[in-house]
């Protein structure tokens, strides 16, 4: 952590919670029937359910996920924007009007509406459950990233937190005040990221982002014998020099502080080159630069190396517009601070480092940093970039705290135009994403530990008020989204399996109340997760959220509505299918393997998004099972 | 015992119609994001080629695709809306209410 906690902050933080809280309690007392709780009584004006499902969507996954991957991968993280937004049109076209005549609560009411079948019961709710928590987990990550700028604590605090409140929120008045907090924090999001975005465009570009930003410095080396045996510097010492990954790293000492240096160049002509260190000893001291955290030596980074306007070399560039802001940086060269994927052993010390690496714009303005499609790509990497793409395309339909809101407004009519105003706040938001997570990689912010928090460290350059109001809503953001997953999982609980599956007729009141109970177990579970998940990229997570979504549920709804063939056993072993397939090519892909501890390379599915092959065996899987099971389905439906 | 919808809806003599529109935009769209998917995956260079404003291709193809999902989303909503209103006209004053389907428990 490399930033102090602002007081203002704090203060929007608290009123905004209270606000939100305010919001439940007020809406408490008018939610005492099921269809209040799960639906809102399906009296939300689309306008409102419009931008309530941009507050639901617009994640921490969109704001801080995908800012941040743009911030370090380039238009790599755009693509994410692209996806999600995509996506929307299945929902638009397809998917949209059917669900609202189809479904009263849930996404399993839509699928089993014509069959009354327990399979499907069981198995939309585990889907619905699963997928939730998939997308619960990175939204709790977000919100432990973000407490801990905003008001100096601990990850795990951030996470108890907005698992506190949101399981308030919701345990109160259900989707009727998730609705409204979904609502308001929808619009503040896209009104603030407009007006961070116009800070940025009027500020332009410079070689030097701030006054203060630090220089890199470089110093002069003689290499002899493959080792460096002296530096043009009197004040450094020769501490230590490793070599890890094919890369060569310098220990130098001043003043009894260390500090590490990668050593750049070839044949007569060597420079060593700052980088960014933290050591961990062995007795768990951790040391920024060589020096403690409060020394504030562990520097914000992300600067452009040669600034071109007009085919001339400048410092700086003002006067631009979106057009131009974005086509200068793709003729300028940035600096980047790369992480060496695996510590340095120094000692009983463990030493992280990020050494600088200059990447021409143009490069980082097409594909390729981050996903292999280009340099180094091989078939599979190539697959894993479409297989990623297609479950953005065909998840966001199938993401069950998504269709609930289908049943929040009165018509079908409402749902397709509250879709069409999610579509243009959505895809103005995500453009702004692009400025933001450009203007983050340029401006001198990134905290290299954590990329989650580019955006609100972007907007703390333009001032301390501008970082709390977005960290305020950024914050928001977790709660208006992890409300909405909760209420999904809630009704796939209470709805789905205890009323429904297991018949257990409870009264309307005590749908209310197993909803409410349902709330607060998924909330706990969401919480203990997003411990555990703690550092892993926000938006990297929801990617397998929508990969399970599209696997397990879109072909089920597809099917549905337009193959009259399609039988309840054929919907039920789809979705399972579907849901085990694409957890197990998860779970055995080379990201898990690197989180278990063992060589990614020994992974044996190459694959990380497993959308190419789950989504189409839950489409056979469907077409199979439902062919085999069409003549025993319609005798029994005869007999009835 | 099946459930019914949280809101009662109106008849639609409408549906079939936009489900046949949403589907053709729906495969337009799709058939645009493949293409965008494909220069991606197998020439994503290409993609740094300058076409507007001094823009690459990688930027004016995701704006694109962005832009057009709304105003293809703008288009649908426009041609539903006059026939839901053209085609669920009641023939009579007073026939609306009649065309309430009374799904429900």
């Amino acid at each position: 952590m490399i930033y102090s906690v602002s007081p203002l902050a704090i203060i929007l933080f608290v009123i905004f919670v209270l606000f939100v809280l305010g919001i439940s309690f007020y809406f408490a007392n008018k939610t005492k029937s099921s269809a209040g709780y799960y639906a809102a009584g399906g009296t939300i004006h689309w306008a409102v359910n419009g931008v309530a499902f941009a507050g639901d969507y617009l994640s921490a996954a969109s704001f801080l996920g995908i800012c941040g991957m743009i911030a370090f991968s380039g238009y790599d993280g755009f693509l994410y924007s692209i996806g999600y937004l995509a996506g929307w049109v299945v929902a638009l076209f397809v998917v949209a009007e059917p669900l609202k005549r189809m479904g009263k609560y849930t996404f399993a009411d839509a699928l089993d509406s014509t069959f009354n079948s327990k399979g499907i019961q069981l198995a939309a709710a585990v889907s619905t459950l699963i997928v939730s928590i998939c997308y619960l987990i990175p939204q709790m990550v977000g919100a432990g990233d973000l407490v801990t700028p905003l008001l100096g604590m601990p990850h795990w605090v951030g996470v108890i937190l907005v698992g506190g409140i949101v399981i308030f929120i919701v345990a109160t008045a259900g989707m009727t005040s998730t609705t409204y907090v979904q609502f308001i924090k929808g619009g503040l999001l896209i009104i603030f990221s407009t007006i961070l975005t116009f800070y940025l465009i009027g500020n332009g570009l410079a070689k030097k982002p701030s006054p203060n930003y630090h220089e890199f410095k470089s110093i002069p080396a003689v290499v002899s014998g493959g080792s460096v045996t002296a530096i043009d510097s009197p004040d450094y010492k020769l501490a230590g020099e490793f070599e890890k990954k094919g890369l060569r790293f310098v220990k130098l000492e001043k003043a009894g502080i260390n500090s590490w240096w990668k050593l750049n160049g070839k044949d007569d002509a060597f420079t060593l080159e700052e980088v960014l260190s933290k050591t961990v000893a062995a007795d768990g001291a951790t040391l920024y630069n060589g020096e403690p955290q409060k020394a504030g030596k562990f520097y914000q980074v992300g600067h452009i190396a040669k600034l071109v306007k007009d085919g001339q070399e400048v410092d700086k560039v003002e006067g631009l517009d979106p057009f131009s802001y974005i086509s200068t940086i793709e003729k300028s060269e940035i600096v980047s601070f790369v992480q060496l994927p695996v510590p340095i052993e120094d000692g009983g010390d463990l030493v992280t480092v990020w050494y600088q690496k200059t990447t021409p714009g143009n490069a980082i303005m097409r594909p390729g940093l981050k996903f292999k499609v280009d340099t180094g790509a091989t078939p599979w990497s190539k697959l894993n970039f479409i297989s990623l793409m297609l479950a953005l395309f065909f998840g966001t339909a199938a993401l069950p705290h998504i269709l609930i809101r289908y049943y929040t407004v009165p018509s079908a009519r409402d749902a397709r135009k509250s879709t069409i105003v999610a579509i243009a706040a959505i895809g103005f938001f995500y453009i702004l994403t692009l400025y933001m997570g450009l203007g983050a990689m340029t401006n001198g912010v990134l905290d290299v530990e954590s990329s989650n928090m580019s955006a609100p460290l972007l907007a703390k350059y333009f001032g301390v008020g501008l970082f709390s109001i977005i960290s305020a809503i950024a914050f928001a953001t977790v709660l208006g989204t992890v409300s909405g997953l909760i209420v999904a999982s809630s009704g796939a609980v209470a709805h789905d399996l205890m009323d429904r599956f297991f018949n257990l007729k409870l009264t309307d009141k005590g749908k209310v109340k197993a909803g409410k109970i349902a709330a607060v177990f998924v909330g706990a579970v969401a919480i203990v997760l997003g411990i555990l998940f703690k550092g892993m990229n926000v938006s990297f997570l929801v990617g397998w959220a929508f990969s399970v979504a599209a696997s397990a549920n879109l072909p089920a709804i597809l099917m549905l509505l337009f193959w009259k063939k399609t039988t309840a056993k054929g919907i039920a072993y789809s979705i399972l299918v579907g849901i085990v397939s694409s957890l197990t090519i998860i779970l055995l892909s080379p990201e898990m393997y690197e989180k278990y501890g063992v060589d990614p390379a020994t992974a044996p599915i190459p694959l990380s998004n497993p959308g190419i092959i789950s989504i189409p065996l839950s489409f056979l899987t469907l077409i199979v099972v439902s062919l085999l099971t069409k003549k025993k389905e319609t005798a029994n439906a005869v007999k009835k | 015992m099946l459930h019914g919808e949280a809101a009662k809806l109106e008849k639609d003599e409408a549906i079939a119609l936009k489900t046949k529109i949403g589907l053709i935009l729906f495969g337009v769209y799709s058939l645009i994001y493949t293409g965008f998917i494909v220069i991606n995956t197998l020439t994503p260079r290409a993609m740094g080629a300058q076409v507007f404003l001094g823009l690459n291709l990688a930027v004016v193809y995701g704006f694109g695709l962005i832009f057009l999902a709304i105003i293809m989303g703008v288009v649908y909503n426009h041609v539903c809306t006059k026939l839901e209103d053209k085609m669920n006209k009641p023939s009579a004053p007073g026939d609306k209410e009649s065309n309430k389907t009374e799904v429900g428990k």
